[in-house]
């Protein structure tokens, strides 16, 4: 008896290496390594300290919107308005600050409050009247995007005071102040997903939405919740753009969406929902960052490494396809 | 005797009222009449606040420039119809109409000077785009990787290799036989009719200079729709949509099936491409923004449930008239253009969430 269940712990732990060298995050780590390997050895500048925390700096406000967009991809939603609530904050934040007249900090908060309750209005129609979020988030990437554009009147807000470039230019400890933020935001957004009920439930919610539902899961209020959460995490990278490039634009974030979603499946959450983890989406958005970096030092111009992406994106989904499959026949 | 038959009589009658009611109140209608409805509203608003005798909203010119603004999308927005009732997504569509246009341009210029034939540049889109609508459509069905990130994927790989193989270059000095969207087939029309008066004239005027794209737009809707409902081909493209696994089981290959709607798709975006390109005097080497949009927005307005099963060509067709439309209601009403998307985003959203209370109307009939 207790050989049989020693053997059967062996075999749990044998399945459990190989279920994490065979994961999509696995085959990431593998494929970051080598890039990173590779490129070192072509670029000098490439492998500077300054280098890489440079590159943190960028890759930010694309970490953050992962965050959710992985929460959300797990309930087996989507999320394609993040660009435009990020450039709808920017908006909002560069218009209460100099036409409105509000105090700098009112106006961070009330751009802040006006992302949230735009990323609810997302999941309250999800929700409540049952609009696909594919279509509602459709509509609201041309609805937000068309406010910003009707509040802009292509004016261009600049010359914000000097404490405002703390976020997006200077650095805290010797590391980018904003890379702080999305670092506890990661950890804190990994152990909730991983570890609280919330979390879990949303993976419940991805696999079998009925099922959750009749096992006491608030599944109307969890996807509201994330939704909002992910409307508060564009506005904050809206305004952590904004702090680093010093004007608000009404075209910021154009295209977001697809860098985030990108970042979100190369990580190895499934688009149809009910796997993922945000370390994936971490190494997703790393890996991204790091070839649009590397390439572009290698000599590689900014338009060939959007190609090498999205080749990326592919091949990694198509390995892991097929590795998945093979492990599926061994253990069978 | 006489009771049952006219009780039964009256029943048929209430049904067929009913059935008539379901009929008028689907997605293709709603959409005309918001299209009327706009009209009407614009004009009104033309004669009343700004005080024009005569609505310019109505003018030939510009009705012409409504109907032509998104015949490319419209055209387009047939392929992603099918993509979409199949259960798939396709958001390369943009950038392949970017890559195919400028593909088309050089071609052009080069056949030109060679003097030979300039139409082969609106041929060899077509087979281009179904060339890549089948890279798709393999990685897709048949290596089973989900839509979404092998259109992404294609996104990022065509928006790239564009700009940079061409180095953003624009392509100038086209032959003028290229202009295929500025021929006007029908241009003696009012001339044929003896220049008649009134409304008449006015239909005449405008059919006259309806150029090629806007029947194009027309003809291959009507063709797709009626294919769609009749061909045994369309029917299994929706029965894989409705529910795959029943498909296959009643012995479609639905591998086969997503593989040949994405070619399918890939042939409209060629001829979208050159109607697109060959509207303009330049071709600009980059990728139109927000073309996937317009597209999928037009297919899902138009009435294509995007969990796949339902959906028309000419609801398509209509949804992207009334975006057009929308555009130039905005201008004669003097709105600032800025605020253009954003009456669009309410526009979409209004359609969706008609489109749903009526599917549930329709549930709760079917179910009661």
């Amino acid at each position: 008896m207790t050989v049989i269940e020693a053997s059967s712990q062996a075999l749990s732990l044998n399945q459990r290496i190989r279920a994490l060298v065979f994961s999509q995050e696995g085959v990431l780590l593998l494929i970051t390594i080598v890039a990173v390997a590779a490129l070192s050895a072509l670029s000098e500048p490439f492998r500077s300290v300054e280098n890489f925390l440079n590159q943190g700096r960028l890759l930010t406000e694309i970490g953050l919107v992962a965050l959710p967009m992985t929460y959300i991809i797990i309930t087996g939603g989507i999320d394609l308005s993040v660009g435009s609530i990020f450039g709808l904050t920017a908006v909002i934040l560069g218009y209460t600050w100099q036409n409105l007249g509000f105090p700098l900090e009112l106006a961070i908060i009330t751009s802040l409050i006006v992302a949230t309750i735009a990323g609810f209005i997302n999941g309250w129609f999800i929700v409540r009247v049952g609009v696909p979020p594919l279509i509602m988030t459709l509509a609201t990437l041309a609805l937000y995007r068309g406010l910003a554009e009707g509040i802009a009147q292509a004016r261009s807000a600049r010359g914000y005071p000097d404490w405002f470039y703390q976020l997006g230019q200077r650095d805290l400890l010797g590391v980018p102040t904003q890379l702080w933020i999305l670092i506890v935001a990661a950890i804190i957004a990994a152990i909730i997903l991983a570890r609280t009920p919330f979390g879990r439930s949303l993976y419940a919610i991805g696999n079998n939405e009925t099922a959750a539902r009749f096992s006491g899961i608030p599944v109307g209020r969890n996807k509201m919740l994330i939704y909002a959460f992910s409307g508060l995490m564009a506005g904050l990278a809206g305004y952590i753009f904004v702090s680093r490039v010093s004007t608000t634009r009404s075209d910021m974030g154009t295209g977001l969406e697809l860098d985030v979603i990108a970042a979100v499946v190369l990580g190895g959450t499934s688009i149809f929902g009910g796997t993922g983890s945000v370390p994936g989406t971490i190494i997703g958005v790393i890996l991204i960052q790091l070839l649009k970096n590397g390439l572009s030092l290698t000599g590689v111009t900014g338009d060939s490494t959007i190609v090498v992406i999205g080749t990326v994106l592919i091949l990694s989904i198509l390995v892991n396809n097929f590795i998945q499959r093979r492990s599926g026949r061994m253990s069978s | 005797m006489a009771a049952i038959t006219r009780e039964k009589f009256q029943r048929s009658a209430a049904a067929s009222s009913a059935d008539i009611l379901k009929r008028l109140a689907n997605q293709e209608v709603i959409l005309l009449a918001a299209i009327v409805l706009l009209t009407l509203f614009v004009s009104l608003y033309e004669m009343g606040a700004l005080g024009r005798a005569q609505p310019r909203f109505l003018s030939e010119r510009n009705v012409v420039l409504v109907l032509q603004g998104n015949a490319y999308i419209a055209v387009a927005a047939i392929g992603m119809s099918l993509v979409i009732i199949s259960g798939n997504i396709d958001i390369s569509v943009g950038s392949l109409i970017g890559v195919l246009a400028v593909v088309g341009g050089n071609l052009a210029v080069w056949l030109d000077k060679n003097s030979l034939p300039v139409w082969i540049a609106w041929i060899a889109p077509l087979f281009l785009g179904g060339l890549a609508g089948a890279v798709n459509g393999f990685l897709v069905a048949y290596l089973r990787i989900p839509a979404i990130v092998v259109t992404l994927g294609m996104l990022s790989i065509l928006k790239g290799g564009l700009i940079s193989v061409t180095g953003g270059e624009w392509i100038k000095d086209l032959p003028t036989s290229y202009f295929l969207s500025q021929q006007r087939p029908l241009s003696g029309l009012p001339e044929m009719l003896g220049n008649p008066e009134g409304f008449l004239g006015y239909l005449a005027s405008v059919i006259g200079q309806l150029p090629v794209p806007v029947y194009a737009m027309f003809i291959l809707t009507i063709a797709a729709a009626l294919w769609m409902k009749y061909s045994a081909f369309g029917r299994s493209v929706y029965a894989v949509g409705g529910n795959a696994e029943a498909a296959r089981l009643s012995g479609l290959s639905t591998q086969s099936i997503v593989f040949r709607v994405f070619i399918i798709n890939g042939v409209f975006v060629g001829i979208a491409s050159v109607l697109f390109a060959t509207q303009l005097s330049i071709i600009q080497s980059t990728v139109p923004a927000g073309v996937e949009l317009l597209i999928i927005t037009s297919a899902v307005v138009g009435g294509v449930s995007i969990l796949g099963g339902t959906g028309t060509a000419v609801g398509a067709m209509l949804a992207a008239i009334l975006l057009s439309a929308i555009t130039a209601a905005l201008l004669f009403m003097n709105v600032s253009p800025y605020w253009t998307k954003a009456f669009q985003g309410v526009l979409i959203l209004i359609t969706v969430l008609a489109d749903i209370v009526r599917r549930r109307r329709q549930a709760r009939q079917i179910s009661g």
